[in-house]
């Protein structure tokens, strides 16, 4: 039963929360390419941009005397979501519009976005020099143990990774709504499937790029901000976790945001699951088996994790190019 | 075409007397040990900024992974060039890759059944359940006998050593491995819009640098490899100025042919067709042209150039540490020097090459002075209080400005400095 528990908190709830990540990030991500045509590569900078973000108004409130019942940051992402989302729409007045304006190919609105990312990796290591945060200032983070039944162990869960997969569920409900209830969703949706079509029917395109900036400006950062938490605030995330990104982007059809949290998910289960040491489960069962188990049977080793993504979308790219939920093929 | 000669190449040879004059300044000031050796480096950069050159201007393709195909090179003539490791071959280490290599020959070829099993009446379904399983139980069989391999030559003999060839073997041999993963990468994306591609070359440059960096058996990962023998005479006993000038020429006589041979290609019938599937590929595709190969073609050569260029850098700096490949100095400096020096033209390439890479080694000094000036007065006068890794925080800045620079040059320049001169028929 404990080999049964370590399972499950080492490869099942470390999946869902990466995957948490992972989705958040390629909602985004899938958005920007569904409606504005182009592979977004500073998300992830964006991503450690947010979590900054969320530290900076952490350290404000603190030192303000705020006294919440919960850890301050929890309380500083909302409006980090909101700094990150103006932000971003400031990045896309900045340097993406002209180029479209310009009417430039989609390729070199990618290659704008690789200069973004240089600038913002630049300006947070600038300001913020390379070192790992703690982004709960003094605050240590509550680890709830559940006990597990028939086991020592207990299946642990830290805070701040029952406020991501909340968070996350609440996130994908609401852009659920919003997306096929409200009049701006729908019209999302419809700049998505058709530009041209949707632009002679009379929908503002400017407020449909707001919008694709805001949800995914503030999805980057509740992604960065939740990210940091569990583990440190680095501002080493840009391609380490690009790669997954669209890798799950591309897995659930490019400009589907279920498809996207879909693929979030999957990247995020394969990833733990292959570096996941199997011996670990086979082990009690070790007398019934005909071999001897080996001491390390992960399908990849860690160090090569960035594998697993990245076998993924090759897989796809040759299968299905079109994703699992039909995406385009741009 | 009208006016002469001079008229015609003014802006070129402007810019070139210019970029002459600037490094004349710099043998003056810096010494000619100093400026021979950026000049070296200056010119590996050329070589890899043409590679670029061609899949971007030529082609139109958007390659995040040239620090890939540098580090696969680099280390491909490690391997070939260095001198042999005794322990190694008297060790049951070369069965061992004999055997990974038996076994990765079969593999492939139980895959190629797979793939060409369709032409035998097998169905798509079973087909692709064939492929699968051929590629599970090749994975499981490599990785099995790949774990044993790097334990048992780590704990036998280090590291595996080189071949003891000719460097100029060794070049070559970058050139062509390079070039074979690009073929890899090229057959999988390029039939696909150019995002993916950009997407898969940033991935393979993160495999292949993770995978360098962790392969201890094979290439003594991050422990470095020392020293890398030159073409030409080492320099010994202090003697740096000839050592490093023959070097120079020899870089100089490759990037010189390489320019030659494109040129030629820029203006032969292939060329144009590249040009007109570059600009219209729905056009050039009506007109018979096969796109995707055409393209995987263009981007195999370039990747090709890029692994020359690689191990032409990586033998001048004498040392091979996979740590030193960034996606900063390797991937992006170069996008720098080709938008910069005008993509799809092979002089703005070398232009670029040359200028961007002494200003980035110039900015280095610069940014520390010019950061050393703001501390200072901050000290001063606002009693600040600079944190203790305020130097390599300054370098960052460097990043920031190629980044701006890159989205300055697309917005307001996206022709570059020497921009594409297309010849009319």
């Amino acid at each position: 039963m404990n080999d049964l528990v370590f399972f499950i908190n080492k490869g099942l709830l470390s999946g869902m929360i990466i995957g948490s990540i992972y989705a958040m990030g390629a909602i985004g991500v899938t958005m920007i390419f569904g409606i504005l045509r182009f592979a977004h590569f500073a998300h992830g900078d964006m991503m450690t941009l947010g979590a900054f973000v969320t530290l900076i108004i952490a350290a404000l409130l603190a030192s303000a005397g705020v006294v919440l019942p919960f850890p301050i940051a929890f309380a500083a992402i909302i409006p980090a979501m909101a700094v990150t989302a103006v932000l971003a729409i400031g990045l896309d007045k900045m340097f993406y519009k002209p180029l479209r304006n310009a009417g430039a190919r989609p390729v070199v609105l990618v290659m704008a976005s690789v200069g973004v990312t240089l600038m913002l990796q630049g300006l947070i290591r600038l300001f913020a020099g390379v070192r790992a945060r703690d982004m709960f200032i003094d605050q240590p983070k509550d680890i709830f143990q559940i006990p597990f039944p028939g086991a020592t162990r207990a299946v642990i869960l830290t805070e701040p990774q029952v406020v991501l997969i909340g968070f996350t569920v609440v996130a994908v409900l609401a852009l659920h709504l919003f997306l096929t209830r409200s009049r701006l969703g729908k019209a999302m949706r419809a700049v998505s499937d058709n530009p041209e079509l949707a632009r002679i029917t009379g929908i503002n395109t400017n407020h449909v790029v707001w919008a694709t900036w805001i949800i995914g400006g503030g999805l980057a950062c509740a992604a960065g901000s939740l990210l940091s938490m569990d583990v440190t605030l680095k501002p080493d995330l840009s391609f380490n976790i690009l790669l997954p990104i669209f890798a799950a982007t591309i897995v659930g059809g490019i400009g589907q945001p279920y498809g996207a949290i879909a693929g979030g998910f999957l990247v995020g289960f394969c990833e733990t699951l292959a570096v996941f040491n199997w011996s670990v489960l086979l082990r009690p069962i070790q007398d019934s088996l005909w071999f001897e188990l080996p001491r390390n049977m992960a399908l990849v080793p860690t160090e090569y994790k960035l594998m697993v993504p990245f076998v993924i979308l090759i897989i796809v790219l040759i299968y299905r190019p079109t994703g699992i939920f039909r995406g385009r093929v741009l | 075409m009208e006016g002469n000669v001079f008229e015609r190449n003014r802006r070129d040879m402007t810019l070139f007397a210019g970029l002459a004059l600037l490094v004349a300044v710099i043998f003056l000031t810096q010494g000619s040990v100093y400026s021979l050796r950026m000049l070296v480096e200056a010119g590996c950069y050329a070589m890899i900024a043409l590679g670029l050159t061609i899949q971007w201007g030529y082609a139109g393709l958007f390659n995040v992974g040239v620090m890939g195909f540098i580090a696969a090179g680099a280390a491909s003539s490690v391997l070939i060039t260095f001198p042999t490791n005794p322990d190694f071959w008297n060790s049951n280490g070369p069965q061992l890759v004999a055997m990974f290599l038996v076994k990765l020959a079969f593999s492939a070829i139980l895959l190629w059944l797979a793939n060409i099993s369709g032409r035998f009446g097998v169905g798509r379904r079973l087909r692709g359940l064939l492929i699968v399983i051929a590629i599970a139980v090749a994975y499981l069989v490599l990785s099995a006998h790949m774990t044993t391999m790097a334990e048992q030559i780590e704990a036998n003999s280090g590291w595996i050593g080189g071949l003891g060839l000719p460097v100029l073997v060794g070049w070559i041999v970058a050139g062509v491995v390079a070039g074979v993963i690009a073929w890899f990468v090229g057959k999988i994306c390029l039939g696909l819009r150019s995002d993916y591609l950009a997407i898969a070359t940033l991935g393979i440059a993160q495999i292949i640098k993770h995978f360098l960096k962790n392969a201890d058996w094979l290439t003594r990962g991050t422990l470095t490899v020392s020293p890398l023998p030159w073409p030409v005479e080492m320099p010994s006993g202090g003697e740096f100025i000839m050592a490093r000038a023959s070097y120079l020429s020899l870089v100089a006589i490759a990037v010189v042919i390489i320019y030659l041979l494109l040129e030629r290609a820029y203006n032969a019938p292939w060329g144009r067709m590249m040009r007109a599937i570059r600009d219209n590929e729905t056009a050039a595709e009506a007109m018979g042209k096969n796109v995707t190969s055409r393209r995987i073609e263009i981007f195999v050569l370039g990747s090709v150039l890029m692994g020359f260029g690689g191990a032409m850098l990586i033998h001048f700096a004498s040392i091979y540490d996979p740590s030193g490949f960034l996606d900063l100095n390797h991937t992006f400096l170069i996008w720098v020097m080709v938008i910069l020096g005008g993509s799809g033209n092979n002089r703005g390439a070398i232009f670029g090459a040359v200028f961007v890479y002494i200003v980035w080694v110039m900015s280095e000094p610069i940014t520390l002075a010019l950061f050393d000036v703001i501390r200072t007065y901050g000290v001063a006068w606002f009693d600040w209080d600079p944190p203790s890794d305020f130097n390599s925080r300054a370098l960052q800045m460097r990043v920031f400005v190629i980044g701006l620079t890159i989205t300055l040059v697309l917005r307001f320049a996206p022709r570059g400095l020497l921009p594409e001169r297309q010849a009319r028929h």
